[in-house]
């Protein structure tokens, strides 16, 4: 079952990878990315909005990596859509008891809860204006929302829309299962889960262009220098991996609210962040000026990767937090502390 | 994506929250209060082989060998966890952890059944203790160069050759000699490993002193040194191969992430529970990395517990972890206006001096930084 949702989730990306890249606007300035009906469509008839849910919530009771393989894969063939925001939409919907997402759906703060209303405007909201379902923390209740009104329509570096809406109607709300804390951590995972899929594709790209791009009559590749720095992208590539499952298996922590889930999220944004800065760096370096060009398909990992390690909390953020968490702790809870964090077992 | 550059978790271990209480209780007991943080910053280089036979009566020496060879036939996850303890808490383990890492483990393998009953148990009683006959002065990363020989006399191998930068050959029972036993022009098929009794007659250890004045590296030097046919060590002409699982053993450990703990520690410690703005970023920054080579080192153990070849795995963490063991004095030294000074006070300055002076190493020994990165540039499919 983990296989075949990944394998199906993998096939359906890359056969839209090519619509993707000309849904980009080819002027960043220009907007966002435009809306890909069909693939949503086919992404909700697969049931990938429910990949993090139990069966008893009509999911597939996939273990948390596994489902979030699905972002990196999204993340890998450069898709512009809500997958991951719905996803976690979805899982802290059923964790509150609230009906679940109708269409895509995405995750923002700002607001206030007053009654049934939400007061004030919700910034940089991923896809704002393409979610059907919002889902929000306001204080201690988690609200579900329909689609806000767009009051600026903005994107990021990558050309995925991040805008600033407001809500005029009725909203429901129920008791939080997350703290805000970890509401803006499971939006941090979602970006290091991408980056990490970004990462992997553009080692990929960067590791073929090496070995077929000849230059003083000999693949680049077979270069001391070249096979040194890709190997400290490799480096980079792996550890983001690795930050990324070891928050994500740490997920249902979540709920229970330990601080086993925080720490490792924020590690792995903070990693993650690291790894896309050194990574998009060599993977540009070794295409030459081909992968600066418009046309070459590079750009659209790489400026995600420029645009998640800033999203949902940027490394300085995080890692004064972390930081400030291991001191309060003192020496002699230092290494207790990274001993009972880290992966569960 | 190569798969190489997979990291999953290795599954939970039951009890294993059980072991490390004792292991901490075992440090925090017989290490005393007094043992403090330029004593912990030797790292894996402190050596006191009291210590290493304490280890050795708890049963955390050898601990994933076969009970019949002394060991405690556990999973390689249970040793992890002993081993990062002893490591976070600066234990003195150099006596042991060469033998423990590689030497017992080699020998698990390779060695013939009277080798194994002969020296495990005493590896994993802490007695025995073993050093790394690899480089010589024209043979550091180009392994294959090696020049020491050794030839068959009837019933007997005869050894000549220098091995050097050998660490404890002086406080060692053994060496495993990398050397050649065939013709010099095949680099690989001519080499072989011998089990070397180091209190052969014809063997001469010359200490050479570190840039900080501490003796433990040597030069080894073999005179005609006469062994018994039973030296050899696994197959003649395999050397190169059973040299390369060697190196697999020396560089998968969390001992190649740790070096610098203790002075990160010691930093906390200075910085105090409000530290400024930058400060906490740099410390937040550091616990980062470390929970993420954690990760990457017990996925390795993991790996290794289910008999999988984790090599380019461990090459990973060792490029990465020898980064972060680096780059921690030159934080710690811009966080703290001390200057670092030699001495063994246990106070942050003397900490920095010794963690600073031995940093060099870290991307050295067990392999350099571009050797491994060659390594992992070959998993690439770029060599
Ligand atoms: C503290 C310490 C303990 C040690 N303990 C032991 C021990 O117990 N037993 C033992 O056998 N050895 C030991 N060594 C030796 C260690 O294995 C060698 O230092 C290491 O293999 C490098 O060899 P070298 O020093 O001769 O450097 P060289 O091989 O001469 O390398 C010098 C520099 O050139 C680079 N270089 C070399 N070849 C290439 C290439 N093909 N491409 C690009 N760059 C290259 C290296 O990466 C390095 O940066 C120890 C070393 C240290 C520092």
């Amino acid at each position: 079952m983990q296989d075949i949702v990944l394998d199906m989730g993998g096939k359906l990306f890359a056969e839209h990878a090519e619509a993707a890249f000309h849904a980009h606007p080819k002027d960043t300035t220009e907007g966002a990315a435009s809306w890909m009906p069909g693939l949503w469509a086919q992404v909700g008839e697969l049931g990938l909005p429910l990949a993090l849910l139990s069966e008893e919530h009509g999911g597939f009771d996939l273990p948390a990596a596994t489902a979030m393989g699905l972002v990196r894969l999204a993340a890998a063939h450069a898709v512009p859509l809500p997958l991951g925001e719905t996803m976690i939409a979805n899982w802290l919907l059923a964790h509150a008891g609230l009906p679940l997402a109708e269409g895509p759906a995405t995750l923002a703060l700002g607001p206030e809860l007053d009654g049934d209303r939400l007061n004030g405007p919700a910034a940089r909201v991923a896809y704002g204006r393409h979610a059907a379902t919002v889902v929000l923390l306001a204080g201690d209740r988690l609200v579900r929302t329909d689609a806000g009104t767009v009051t600026e329509a903005s994107h990021n570096v990558a050309g995925e829309p991040r805008d600033t809406l407001v809500f005029a109607g009725e909203v429901t709300s129920a008791p939080a299962p997350v703290n805000k804390q970890n509401f803006r951590l499971l939006g941090a995972l979602l970006r290091a889960q991408g980056m990490a899929g970004a990462l992997e594709a553009a080692l990929s790209m960067t590791v073929d262009h090496a070995n077929s791009r000849e230059q003083f009559g000999r693949p680049l590749g077979k270069f001391q220098a070249i096979q040194q720095s890709l190997a400290v992208m490799a480096t980079n590539v792996a550890a983001a991996g690795a930050a990324a499952v070891m928050a994500t298996d740490l997920l249902s922590d979540a709920l229970a609210g330990t601080g086993a889930f925080a720490t490792a999220a924020m590690a792995a944004k903070i990693r993650t962040g690291e790894a896309a800065g050194i990574g998009a760096s060599i993977a540009h370096q070794t295409h030459g000026a081909i992968g600066f060009s418009q046309e070459y398909r590079l750009h659209p990992l790489t400026r995600r990767l420029w645009a998640w390690r800033d999203e949902w909390g940027r490394e300085a953020e995080w890692c004064e937090t972390l930081g400030t968490e291991v001191c309060a702790r003192g020496p002699d809870g230092f290494w207790p502390f990274l001993t009972s964090t880290g992966s569960a077992a | 994506m190569s798969d190489f550059l997979t990291f999953p978790a290795p599954p939970a271990l039951p009890g294993q929250d059980d072991l490390r209480r004792d292991v901490r209780a075992f440090l925090a007991e017989t290490l005393g209060p007094d043992f403090g943080a330029t004593d912990q910053a030797r790292s894996w280089n402190g050596h006191d082989p009291e210590f290493s036979r304490k280890l050795g009566r708890q049963g955390w020496l050898g601990m994933t060998w076969p009970t019949e060879y002394g060991g405690g036939n556990r999973s390689p996850l249970e040793r992890y966890v002993v081993i990062e303890e002893l490591l976070a808490a600066g234990a003195p383990v150099a006596a042991h952890w060469i033998a423990d890492r590689q030497s017992g483990p080699l020998l698990l393998r390779f060695g013939s059944e009277a080798q194994r009953r002969d020296i495990l148990p005493r590896i994993a009683a802490g007695e025995c203790y073993f050093c790394i006959g690899m480089s010589e002065a024209g043979s550091g990363s180009d392994l294959a160069a090696a020049k020491t020989r050794a030839r068959r006399d009837g019933d007997e191998w005869v050894l000549n050759g220098t091995k050097i930068w050998t660490t404890y050959a002086h406080h060692a029972h053994y060496m495993i000699v990398f050397c050649r036993t065939g013709h010099s022009e095949d680099r690989h098929g001519g080499t072989s490993q011998l089990l070397v009794d180091l209190s052969t007659p014809g063997i001469t250890i010359s200490p050479i002193l570190d840039l900080a004045g501490e003796h433990h590296l040597n030069e080894v030097q073999f005179d005609n040194v006469r062994l018994p046919a039973t030296a050899l060590l696994g197959q003649e002409g395999q050397g190169w191969d059973q040299v390369m699982g060697e190196l697999a053993f020396e560089r998968s450990g969390p001992d190649r992430f740790l070096s610098s703990f203790a002075l990160l520690n010691d930093l906390v410690r200075v910085l105090g529970t409000a530290p400024d703005q930058a400060s906490a970023r740099a410390v937040g920054r550091m616990a980062a990395h470390l929970m993420v080579l954690r990760h990457m080192s017990r996925s390795v153990a993991g790996k290794l517990a289910r008999e999988e070849n984790p090599t380019l795995q461990a090459t990973i963490v060792k490029d990465l972890g020898a980064l972060i063991e680096q780059e921690i004095p030159e934080i710690a030294r811009t966080l703290v206006p001390v200057e670092p000074v030699p001495g063994p006070q246990n106070d942050f300055a003397c900490a920095l001096a010794r963690t600073l002076m031995s940093a060099p190493s870290f991307s050295l020994r067990g392999g350099t930084r571009e050797i491994l990165r060659g390594i992992i540039a070959r998993g690439l499919g770029l060599r």
